[in-house]
């Protein structure tokens, strides 16, 4: 089996700058910040206030008639993948059930979808008149959850909440009946659903894939469990600059809420139906932190050095090939310190020179969504030619050696990097080529 | 070049047994694995009764119970899943130095892993702090001031299903591509395919596969309930899960970890490994149909087996048996019986076909693996595992369900079937290891 090219002719991204990618890509470039104080609940009983949110939106707009019901078992994590898979799919080219079924110019069976999710955390509220319900001297009663709890939830109250359901439901919008998966990797998530989703065009089990990732983090439940990790800035009083990835003075990250999908496709099925294409996906490669401190990346950044080293010999090139690097870049001192020190032991002397150009002071940690949007950032600045400014980097902190672009820059942009990692170990590696137009 | 990959360690921890052995003796016994919940008080609850793994040990499986014992009840049977799977196959665990020959860089994780249970010792109790009843809204301050000062990091951080592969990691140093995936009842299957294909691309030579998922508490339980999933024959949890009867009302919850080493065949070799089996095949599909329920015509479920069978280059005639995803739910056993007559044609009632939820219950995440790993053994003693508690066959599935009692037979090539819910059919395709 010969294995396939593939590359990226559709992309779409909702994410605290806005509901689309041009959006998302005018924010970056004017190093406009989305980081604000948390609005969807009160979070004054919280050590981090902050957030990254997404502008309003109507979930109906973006929904063919035949699911419009549905609406109702779509949590926010959901809503949001679906817009932004709404948003790939048109760009692509490509006509689905759900765009026009009367024009569909796709084969289902050959189509897959991968997304990378997290776990998706209950709404409280929803939850709370059942539990209301269940207080036998003012404590929660088992006993009574059996009886009253059980019976006033909403029948399908798990669909709502399962990580497979931002899959599930895109699948039936568009039609989508290839292979299915969803990653759970927490905020490596997304790079890993790209991988696979690649993997399944090149083995030939697919000739076209929606991957991508999504999360709501902004979540009581999920604030919380980020501020008890010690992961969330303190410093509330200044959204604007709060998240400061690779600065000597970062304090920690705020998390956000977003989703960004691409649309994948076997080189010769794009080329045969004149489709634009974006990039190519050259490289992929991942590992895992083996530190007993879990919650962060290793000191030393091996995990994210194996990934990269792993990603340049499956795109076959060396590190001077690379012109750009999205790094993960979270704000956490030592999490971005062990990144740097990883990105620096894989690509040597090289490291210093590329422009890199973090994301996050701008749009938070936006979860398993993150990888995506990065990669979405990425696609469009090889497209423009230009790499937006860092925000929020004044002084670098020691130890980071990276050549933070902390000005827009023209650059034709041949190789880009992407790089992440999650609490719990995975770390990954994505590199982009422009398309060059030649067929192998 | 693809390599060809086969299976050279397998470990468990389920319901009815925290070995292999134990499983496969109780397994083919039909010793149910069923009986009333312990985990919480499910006394009221619409289903009473579960299928739990008991007086499990983690300290048997690991000398650093410090740093495993923060995780959550699924991640440690994973720890004990793959701590016996790795011995089996010769992989030096928790050691710093491994002798074994095997380049961390190389070995891989993939798990089919499930989100922790919630800190049920709070979690409830603050939502009845925080809730204003009169106003019908939440109290964020207090609800933020209540969980500041009683939830625990640890607890909260190993809820995300990122954590059993993290401990997993750390368990046997894997340095090689990893991932856990969550499709529902077809998880561990659907990453045991991935990451065979990981291996026969050569991206990987040993991948720790497998699922671990523990839904056994108020939250799942409600949710199954609420979706009428679940069995309710309170009066005999161990005649409950019936698979293809028609009195079939319903799976019966259950919990617990799977994990197989899948190695390509040079990497074994080189080491010396016991081969267990050959891995030939994996189809994947979506139904694309509701989130509610599989499709009527059992479209995705036909379209992944016969995406295995072309994988695996073989024809639906040289299936020996079928390890079903047999739920005992009515909707489940009915389209994946059509399923199978609609591949199988002719065959279809000549292909035997169980289903070991009849006596270790759903695994959820874990189950396609656990499930895997009783086809290892079939092929091993050429002996089928039963379907038990089949007295009462639905006309309608008519099919050779093995029922009741465990059969010899020759069985060289084997099938597992599982669906999740939301539509993700994954196929596997497993051979006797042949040179």
């Amino acid at each position: 089996m010969t294995s396939r090219r593939v590359v990226i002719t559709g992309f779409g991204a909702i994410t605290p700058l806005g509901i689309t990618s041009n959006d998302l890509w005018t924010g970056l470039t004017n190093a406009s910040c989305a980081i604000d104080t948390t609005k969807a609940f009160d979070p004054s009983g919280f050590t981090c206030k902050l957030a990254g949110e997404v502008p309003d939106f109507k979930i109906q707009k973006h929904l063919p008639k035949f699911h419009r019901k549905a609406a109702k078992l779509m949590c926010r994590d959901i809503q949001l993948a679906v817009v932004a898979a709404e948003e790939a799919i048109i760009s692509s080219g490509l006509i689905t059930k759900g765009i026009d079924p009367d024009k569909i110019n796709v084969d289902s069976e050959r189509f897959a979808i991968n997304i990378g999710a997290g776990v998706i955390c209950c709404e409280l509220d929803e939850l709370s008149p059942a539990v209301a319900k269940c207080i036998t001297n003012n404590k929660f009663d088992t006993k009574k959850w059996g009886t009253d709890g059980i019976s006033s939830i909403t029948p399908l109250w798990l669909l709502k909440y399962l990580p497979n359901m931002p899959a599930c439901h895109i699948a039936i919008i568009h039609d989508i009946q290839g292979p299915n998966n969803s990653i759970v990797c927490a905020e490596a998530a997304a790079h890993l659903a790209i991988t696979e989703a690649a993997s399944v065009i090149s083995r030939n089990s697919a000739d076209i894939a929606l991957a991508g990732g999504c999360d709501a983090k902004v979540n009581a439940i999920m604030m919380l469990r980020q501020c008890l990790a010690g992961r969330t800035t303190t410093q509330n009083d200044d959204p604007q600059t709060a998240l400061r990835p690779f600065d000597a003075d970062a304090k920690g990250s705020v998390f956000g809420e977003g989703s960004a999908m691409l649309v994948l496709e076997d080189l010769q099925h794009a080329q045969d139906r004149n489709a634009t294409i974006h990039a190519e996906l050259v490289g992929s490669g991942s590992s895992n932190n083996i530190d007993p401190s879990y919650k962060h990346l290793e000191a030393d950044g091996k995990s994210i050095q194996y990934a990269i080293e792993n990603a340049l010999e499956d795109a076959g090139i060396t590190a001077e090939d690379i012109d750009l690097i999205m790094p993960h870049g979270i704000g956490i001192p030592q999490d971005d310190l062990a990144e740097a020190i990883g990105i620096q032991n894989a690509l040597g002397n090289a490291a210093e020179k590329i422009p890199t150009w973090p994301t996050k002071s701008m749009l938070s940690t936006t979860g398993a969504a993150s990888g995506a949007i990065d990669v979405v950032a990425a696609v469009m600045a090889m497209k423009n030619g230009l790499i937006g400014p860092a925000k929020n980097i004044d002084n670098k902190a020691a130890g980071c050696k990276l050549n933070i672009s902390t000005k827009p820059q023209q650059k034709d942009i041949r190789y880009a990097l992407c790089c992440s990692y999650t609490f719990g170990g995975n770390t990954t590696a994505l590199i982009l080529k422009k398309f060059d137009g030649q067929v192998k | 070049m693809n390599q060809r990959v086969v299976i050279t360690g397998s470990g468990i921890v389920c319901p009815i047994g925290h070995d292999v052995e134990t499983m496969w003796k109780n397994l083919l016994a039909g010793n149910s694995g069923m009986d009333k919940t312990t985990t919480f008080d499910a006394s009221t609850c619409p289903a009473t009764f579960s299928a739990e793994v008991k007086d499990f040990d983690l300290s048997k499986y690991t000398k650093n119970i410090d740093l495993h014992k923060t995780g959550n009840r699924h991640t440690a049977f994973c720890i004990g899943a793959a701590a016996q799977a790795c011995t089996q196959a010769g992989i030096q665990i928790e050691s710093d130095r491994p002798t074994d020959g095997i380049d961390r860089r190389k070995m891989g994780i993939y798990l089919g892993a499930g989100e922790g249970s919630v800190d049920n010792d709070h979690f409830f109790d603050v939502l009845v702090q925080a809730w204003n009843d009169n106003e019908r809204q939440m109290d964020w301050k207090k609800w933020g001031d209540y969980a500041f000062s009683n939830f625990s990091e640890m607890k909260e951080l190993e809820q995300e299903p990122v954590m059993p592969a993290s401990h997993i990691a750390m368990l046997t140093g894997a340095r090689g591509p990893s991932r856990s995936c969550l499709t529902a009842c077809a998880a561990s299957t659907q990453a045991i395919g991935e990451a065979y294909m990981m291996v026969r691309s050569g991206k990987a030579n040993i991948m720790i596969a497998g699922g671990a998922h523990s839904m056994i508490h108020p939250l799942g339980v409600m949710g199954f309930c609420r979706l009428t999933a679940l069995s309710t024959r309170n009066d005999s949890p161990k005649t409950a899960s019936r698979p293809f009867t028609a009195s079939r009302d319903g799976f019966v919850l259950g919990e617990g970890a799977a994990v197989v080493i899948l190695e390509s065949l040079d990497s074994a070799k080189k080491r010396n490994a016991k081969i267990l089996a050959e891995l030939i095949g994996f189809g994947s599909s979506g139904d694309a149909f509701r989130v509610t329920d599989m499709h009527e015509d059992a479209r995705g479920a036909v379209q992944a087996i016969e995406a295995a069978l072309k994988d695996a280059n073989v024809s639906y005639k040289d299936i020996d048996y079928i390890s079903t995803h047999g739920t005992s739910t009515a909707e489940n056993d009915s389209i994946e019986t059509k399923a199978i007559k609609k591949v199988f044609k002719e065959e279809a009632k000549n292909t035997p076909a169980s289903s070991p939820k009849s006596v270790f219950g759903h695994l959820i995440g874990a189950t396609g693996c656990a499930e895997l790993i009783t086809c290892i053994m079939a092929i091993r003693d050429n002996t089928l595992p039963p379907t038990m508690n089949l007295n009462d066959p639905d006309p309608e599935l008519d099919l050779d369900f093995v029922p009741n009692k465990p059969r010899k037979t020759d069985v060289n090539i084997a099938m597992k079937e599982s669906f999740g819910f939301g539509g993700q059919n994954n196929v596997l395709i497993l051979k006797r290891f042949d040179e």
